[in-house]
C-alpha cells in the first residue's frame, strides 16, 4: 500500500451468548502498519470496520492487564506483542481455560476467589501503628520477593498451564506466585497461614512444573519457580509442626 | 431493576477510590462499602503512574519546604490550607503503604529510598523502581480484600447520579456483563474516576480515561474548576503518547534538541539551574519552541527532542528505571542504554476537576469526589511530579471518611423515589443498543472531537484558535444523538459504553476549551501567546464551569492564599 501498511487476514473469535450456541469466527483484512501490535489491529477492527467486536485493553503499554488473549494459539498480551512476529494470517481468540463471556472476553470470577483465598496482603500478630514508620528492610531482602510482585495479572499463565485445563480448582501460577511473594516478605508474618492453604484444597502439588507459565509471562516474574519454592517452604512448614511444640514463630 | 443497598459508593477503584474504601472500612467494620468500578480495580490507571511519589523524608527536608514548592509549582492558583494539610499528612500516607506491603526501594541501611523530581527542592519522591502506580495500585487492592465491608462490583458503568430532595442518594449503572441497569442506593457518594485525556489525540492516557466522574457530576449541577490547566508531560514517546517517567531526568538523564544540545543549560526558559528538573509546564513550553525553531528531530510521527539516558550505564538504568527500558525497546524500538529515547510533550494530566473543599465534598449533599477527577486545589495551575499519587492516597483517605460520615448523618434514601427516577433513564439508555440509523461512527465523531481539543488546547494557546474550538465543539454535540451503534448485544456491549465515554468527554472538553478561553493570561500550564504573562490583579482567582444545555456558564472563585504571597515564578 502506499502509505507503507501492508495487509493481513485476522480470524477472530466471535461468541454472543444470546446468539450463538458456540463460538464461530469472522474474517477481517487489516491494513497494518510496521510498528504495530496486535492489539492495534483489534482496535482498527473496532473503530473501523465492526463495532460489534467486543474485547477489553486500556493502557496499551502493558502494565494494567487487560488485554491477554491466544494469538496464534499463545498466551499474549496484545498491546506488547508485536504484528511483526506473524505471517500474513493471525488468529486471534480468547485466552484458553477460561469461560468466554463474549467475543474476546472472558470470566474472571473464578482466578478472583483464587487470588484472594492467598490471603494476598501483610499478615502481622500485632499491626504496626504508622508511628513507629516505615520497616527497615534491606535491598537484598527486597530482592527475594520483588520479581513476584511483578505480577499484572493479565491471565496468560493460566492460558498456558495444562494443570488449570484438567484441575479448575488448582490455585493456579499468578495466585501461588502472589501468596508466595507475601510469604517471602520480611515484613510479614502469615508464612503459616498460607502455607495451610497452599497444602490443603486447591492443592499446589498438582503443579506438574511443565513451566509453561514462566514461558509465556510477559513480566518475568517466573512462576514456576515461586510454585517450586512455595512446595519445598509448604512441605518444610509441616515437617516442622510435628518437631516443634505449640505454636511457632516464623 | 436490581437495587444494592450501601452506605457509601465509591465510583472508581485506583488509587483515591481503593484508598477511600479501605480508610472508610477500617473506621466501621460494619459500614457497607460499594466499590463500583468500569473495570477491574487492577486496571485502573493508577497503574501506569511510574516515577513515585512525593512525602518529606529526609533530614534535610521540611513540610515548609514541600509546601512552598507546592504552591510555586501551581503558579499559586493552589489553596495553601490544601497544601498545608497534604504536606503534613503525606509520609503517614505513604509509610501506610509500607505497611500494606508496598516495595518501596531501599537504601543499604534499609531505609525507604527517594529519588529527585521535577520542581521540587530535595530528594522527597518515594519510589518503587519505575513501575510506582503498579506497585501501589495493587498493594491497596490486595488490601482491600482484607475488609468484608468493601464488596466489589467489577465492571459496571456509572451512568447516572440519582438526586432526591437535594442530595445525591444513589448512581445509576449498567453492569456491562448483562447489560442490566441497577441501582447503587446509598446516602453518599465518592467519585474516584479519574482524569479525561482522552479527550486528547496525543495522551499518556489509557483508553478507560474517559472523564466519567467529571461528568457525571458537571450535569448534576456540581461545577468543574480549573478545568483550563491540562498538564503536557514532557516526555511522551511520539506516535503512541507512551510516558517516559519523569524519573529518567531525576536519575539525571538530561533532553538534547537535534544539535545534541542540552538546550535547558543552554538557552533560557526560565529553569535556572534546575535544567531538566524544572517543572513540567516549563519544560514542555520548552520543547515546543526548540522544534518550533527548527531544532527538532523529523520523525514519520512529528517532530521530536531526545532523552539521553546513555550516560547512567546499564546498571543503573536496569536498577532504577528497568521500565522505561523496556517501554523505549517494545515502543520505540530504542535501547536507551545505547542510545537516546525519541520523546515530544504529550497530554498527561488534568488539574482541574470537581470542585470540592478538604472534605472532598461538593456543594451538593451526598456528594464527594477525590484524585485527578476531583480539584481539591492542591494542584493549582501546575502539578508537580509525584504529588498526585500521593494525593490520591492523602484526599483518597479523607474523603472517604468525610463521605462515610455524612452517610451516618443524613440517614436513608427514598428506594422507591429512586426507582422510579432510575426507570425514567432506562429508555435513554438502553435505546442506544443497536442504533443503527445514525449518520456518524464513535471513531469518527471522537478523532474529530480529539483534533479540535489539540488545536485549541494545547501547550500553547490563543485566542483566535480557543474560540473556534469551542465553537466545534457545539457544533459536533449534536451529533452524539446521531452515533451509528451497530451492536445490539445485551452482553458485554462495548460499543454502548464507548458512546456514553463519548458523551462524557464531550462535557469535559466543553468545561476545559470554555475555561481555557475565559483565562485571558498566562499561569502554569496554560500559556496564551496573546497574554504570554501572568496577571494577578485580574486572574488570580480559580475557574468554575456549571453545565447548562444551552452554554456552559462561567463563574469564579478565590484562591486560599497562605504563609507563601504570589511572586516571580522563576527557578
Amino acid at each position: 500500500m502506499a502509505d507503507g501498511s501492508k495487509t493481513k487476514t485476522f480470524i477472530v473469535t466471535r461468541f454472543d451468548p444470546d446468539r450463538h450456541e458456540a463460538p464461530t469466527t469472522e474474517t477481517y483484512e487489516v491494513p497494518v502498519r510496521e510498528r504495530w501490535k496486535v492489539l492495534d489491529a483489534l482496535n482498527y477492527i473496532k473503530d473501523e470496520l465492526d463495532p460489534t467486536l467486543s474485547h477489553r485493553w486500556s493502557c496499551r503499554m502493558a502494565v494494567c492487564g487487560s488485554c491477554g488473549m491466544n494469538v496464534n494459539g499463545e498466551p499474549k498480551l496484545t498491546c506488547k506483542t508485536s504484528l511483526a512476529e506473524y505471517g500474513d494470517t493471525v488468529r486471534v481468540e480468547p485466552l484458553a481455560n477460561f469461560p468466554v463471556v463474549r467475543d474476546l472476553v472472558v470470566e474472571l470470577d473464578g482466578f478472583m476467589d483464587k487470588f484472594r483465598a492467598v490471603k494476598p496482603w501483610i499478615i502481622k500478630a500485632k499491626e504496626r501503628a504508622v508511628e513507629e514508620g516505615p520497616h527497615r528492610q534491606s535491598p537484598e531482602e527486597l530482592e527475594v520477593f520483588r520479581q513476584f510482585s511483578m505480577c499484572i495479572n493479565c491471565m496468560l499463565c493460566y492460558a498456558a498451564c495444562p494443570v488449570v485445563a484438567n484441575e479448575p480448582e488448582f490455585l493456579g501460577p499468578a495466585a501461588i506466585a502472589l501468596g508466595h511473594r507475601y510469604n517471602e516478605d520480611s515484613r510479614d508474618e502469615g508464612a503459616r497461614e498460607r502455607n495451610r492453604i497452599f497444602r490443603g484444597e486447591g492443592t499446589i502439588f498438582s503443579c506438574s512444573y511443565a513451566n509453561e507459565c514462566s514461558e509465556v509471562c510477559p513480566k518475568h516474574v517466573d512462576p514456576a519457580a515461586a510454585i517450586n519454592q512455595a512446595k519445598f517452604r509448604a512441605v518444610l512448614d509441616w515437617a516442622a509442626s510435628f518437631v516443634t511444640s505449640g505454636p511457632r514463630e516464623e | 431493576m436490581e437495587i444494592f443497598r450501601h452506605d457509601l459508593v465509591v465510583v472508581g477503584g485506583g488509587g483515591a477510590g481503593l484508598r477511600a474504601a479501605i480508610a472508610a472500612a477500617e473506621s466501621d467494620p460494619a459500614a457497607r462499602i460499594a466499590l463500583v468500578s468500569k473495570v477491574y480495580p487492577m486496571r485502573s490507571h493508577t497503574v501506569s503512574a511510574e516515577g513515585g511519589a512525593a512525602a518529606v523524608a529526609r533530614p534535610d527536608d521540611s513540610f515548609e519546604q514541600h509546601a512552598y514548592d507546592t504552591v510555586k509549582g501551581s503558579d499559586f492558583l493552589a489553596d495553601q490550607d490544601v497544601v498545608e494539610y497534604f504536606v503534613h499528612e503525606a509520609p503517614g500516607e505513604l509509610t501506610r503503604l509500607e505497611h500494606w506491603g508496598c516495595p518501596w526501594s531501599r537504601n543499604e541501611d534499609g531505609t525507604v529510598a527517594t529519588r529527585a523530581f521535577g520542581g521540587m527542592a530535595t530528594k522527597r519522591t518515594w519510589f518503587a523502581a519505575d513501575k510506582v502506580g503498579f506497585h501501589m495500585l495493587h498493594t491497596l487492592f490486595q488490601h482491600s480484600l482484607r475488609f468484608e465491608g468493601i464488596v466489589r462490583y467489577d465492571e459496571y458503568f456509572a451512568v447516572k447520579l440519582l438526586v432526591e430532595e437535594g442530595r445525591v442518594q444513589g448512581v445509576l449503572a449498567l453492569d456491562v456483563r448483562t447489560g442490566e441497569l441497577v441501582v447503587f442506593a446509598a446516602p453518599s457518594t465518592l467519585l474516584c474516576t479519574g482524569g479525561a485525556g482522552k479527550a486528547f489525540p496525543f495522551t499518556t492516557n489509557g483508553n478507560i480515561k474517559t472523564g466519567d466522574g467529571m461528568a457525571l457530576a458537571y450535569r448534576a449541577g456540581v461545577p468543574l474548576k480549573d478545568m483550563e490547566f491540562v498538564q503536557y508531560h514532557p516526555t511522551g514517546l511520539p506516535g503512541t503518547g507512551i510516558l517516559i517517567t519523569e524519573a529518567a531526568r531525576g536519575e539525571g538523564g538530561y533532553l538534547r534538541n537535534a544539535d545534541g544540545e542540552r538546550f535547558l543549560v543552554t538557552r533560557d526558559y526560565g529553569v535556572g539551574t534546575k535544567a531538566e528538573l524544572g517543572p513540567r509546564d516549563m519544560i514542555s513550553r520548552a520543547i515546543i519552541l526548540e522544534i518550533e525553531a527548527g531544532r527538532g528531530v523529523q520523525g514519520e510521527d512529528g517532530e521530536y527532542v531526545l532523552l539521553d539516558l546513555t550516560h547512567l550505564g546499564e546498571e543503573k538504568i536496569n536498577t532504577r528505571l528497568p521500565f522505561v527500558r523496556e517501554l523505549a525497546l517494545t515502543y520505540a524500538g530504542v535501547d536507551p542504554v545505547r542510545e537516546p529515547i525519541p520523546i515530544r510533550p504529550v497530554v498527561h494530566y488534568m488539574m482541574g476537576g470537581i470542585d470540592v473543599n478538604i472534605d472532598g465534598a461538593t456543594d451538593l449533599p451526598g456528594l464527594y469526589a477525590a484524585g485527578e477527577a476531583a480539584c481539591v486545589s492542591l494542584n493549582g495551575a501546575n502539578r508537580l511530579g509525584s504529588n498526585s499519587l500521593t494525593e490520591c492516597m492523602v484526599f483518597g483517605a479523607r474523603s472517604g471518611l468525610a463521605a462515610l460520615r455524612f452517610a451516618r448523618e443524613a440517614g436513608g434514601v427514598d428506594e422507591a423515589r429512586l426507582r422510579a427516577r432510575a426507570e425514567e433513564s432506562r429508555e435513554g439508555v438502553e435505546s442506544r443498543r443497536g442504533r443503527k440509523a445514525g449518520t456518524v461512527r464513535i471513531s469518527e465523531l471522537r478523532r474529530r472531537l480529539n483534533a479540535t481539543m489539540e488545536k485549541g488546547c494545547g501547550v500553547y494557546r490563543d485566542e483566535e484558535r480557543m474560540q473556534e474550538t469551542v465553537a466545534t465543539i457545539a457544533e459536533l454535540r449534536p451529533l452524539l444523538s446521531e452515533i451509528a451503534l451497530e451492536d445490539d448485544s445485551r452482553v458485554f456491549n462495548t460499543e454502548v459504553v464507548a458512546a456514553l465515554e463519548l458523551e462524557n468527554l464531550f462535557d469535559v472538553a466543553e468545561a476545559v476549551a470554555g475555561a481555557a478561553l475565559a483565562r485571558k493570561e498566562s499561569r502554569g500550564a496554560h500559556a496564551r501567546r496573546d497574554y504570554p504573562n501572568r496577571d494577578d490583579q485580574n486572574y488570580l482567582h480559580h475557574s468554575l464551569v456549571y453545565h447548562d444545555p444551552s452554554r456552559p456558564r462561567l463563574a469564579t472563585k478565590p484562591v486560599a492564599l497562605g504563609r507563601f504571597q504570589p511572586e516571580e515564578r522563576k527557578y
